[in-house]
């Protein structure tokens, strides 16, 4: 890690610095993460990796996940490419990518499997129902979450709106929405800033 | 499905996958529109259920996309969506990872991430809606929905349990 001797800044980083962390750590470590979280993996990543395993400090893994949130995908998994590429270079990536989605996706095919076979019985039909009506309420709840640390601003209501009109109720093709949405709520933000 | 279908599905998800910036919830209405709009290859409601059972199963909630794969080709089709999701995220962040780790506050990273926070929002809220849609709930439905909201916004207790309650109360003819 220690890549910038010049500039001096990365030098005195407040991380501890752990033994060596191989392949197979990161491996164990992410499936460790990504099984323990019915319901979502974040929780998890951030005890295993800032208080049991020490890979980061507490303020890193808030950057870390930040800089996740740039980029596409699930963000915890973003956190997992940048640990595992940190610690073992590209083996570290695919460890860390098979300890992540591995293991949930032959348990999500299991459970694939077992649907196949019994969802037309009544009684799996009404559970279903139930449990999707609760995955709704969960979304929602996501979303008042995540509109409650946004400042109140008109930038925030229009946009909201309008990416929920066009891909939602319109039912729009994504990148269409995206292509024309995106660029103008960033150059707002850009021109917004302080 | 034949191999230009796979193709076609593999092809859509990876770029869904590339545009899933703030999360992979933010591209369920569009995987929405293409596996049960565009191409019918499963209803709206296998497309709910695997949703739901992903988010009960161990592991990330976005393993949902695997179990749409699964429904609609099987094991090659679960691979394809699956790989399909991976790639970017990984290509992405080894390209910017080393960049920007210094400095995530940097201004246009902000802005880009207050920029787009409001949509991935709106889409998230699209992505409720379209499994609202796609569900046929009756009144008691919504309220289970609304309790559902209120309790993990009150509490910080494991979604699980709820999915759980979910289920029970589906079982009982409750919902």
């Amino acid at each position: 890690m220690q890549k910038d001797a010049k500039s001096g800044r990365e030098t005195v980083e407040d991380t501890p610095q752990p033994p060596k962390v191989g392949a197979l750590d990161i491996f164990l470590a992410f499936a460790q993460i990504s099984i323990s979280g019915f319901g979502g993996v974040l929780f998890w990543a951030r005890r295993v990796l800032v208080d049991e395993k020490r890979w980061l400090s507490d303020r890193e893994f808030v950057d870390l996940l930040a800089l996740g949130q740039l980029l596409p995908g699930p963000n915890v998994f973003n956190v997992a490419i940048m640990i595992g590429e940190r610690h073992a270079g590209f083996r570290g990536v695919l460890a860390a990518t098979a300890g992540f989605m591995g293991v949930p996706f032959l348990i999500v095919i299991g459970i694939g499997m077992l649907y196949e076979r019994y969802e037309a019985l009544p009684l799996v039909q009404s559970a279903l129902s139930g449990m999707s009506a609760v995955a709704v309420g969960l979304l929602l709840a996501n979303v008042a979450r995540m509109a409650m640390v946004l400042p109140r601003h008109w930038r925030t209501w229009v946009f909201g709106l309008l990416a929920f009109a066009g891909v939602g109720a319109l039912r729009w093709p994504l990148v269409g929405v995206l292509a024309i949405l995106a660029p103008l709520a960033v150059a707002a933000a850009w021109k917004g800033r302080r | 499905m034949d191999r230009e279908d796979l193709l076609a599905l593999f092809l859509h998800f990876l770029m869904l996958s590339t545009m899933a910036i703030g999360g992979t919830q933010t591209v369920m209405p569009d995987m929405y529109r293409f596996l049960v709009d565009a191409h019918a290859w499963i209803s709206g409601k296998q497309f709910a259920d695997a949703y739901a059972l992903a988010q009960a199963a161990p592991g990330p909630n976005v393993m949902y996309v695997t179990l749409l794969g699964w429904q609609v080709a099987g094991w090659i089709g679960a691979i394809a969506t699956t790989v399909a999701l991976i790639i970017p995220p990984m290509v992405f962040t080894l390209m910017f990872a080393r960049v920007s780790a210094r400095n995530p506050d940097a201004p246009l990273g902000r802005a880009i991430r207050r920029g787009l926070a409001p949509i991935a929002i709106g889409l998230t809220l699209a992505s409720a809606w379209v499994l609202v849609r796609s569900i046929n709930h009756d009144w008691r439905g919504y309220l289970v929905t609304v309790l559902t909201m209120l309790i993990v916004m009150r509490t910080g207790i494991n979604p699980l349990w709820l999915i759980l309650a979910g289920a029970l109360a589906g079982m009982a003819g409750l919902v």
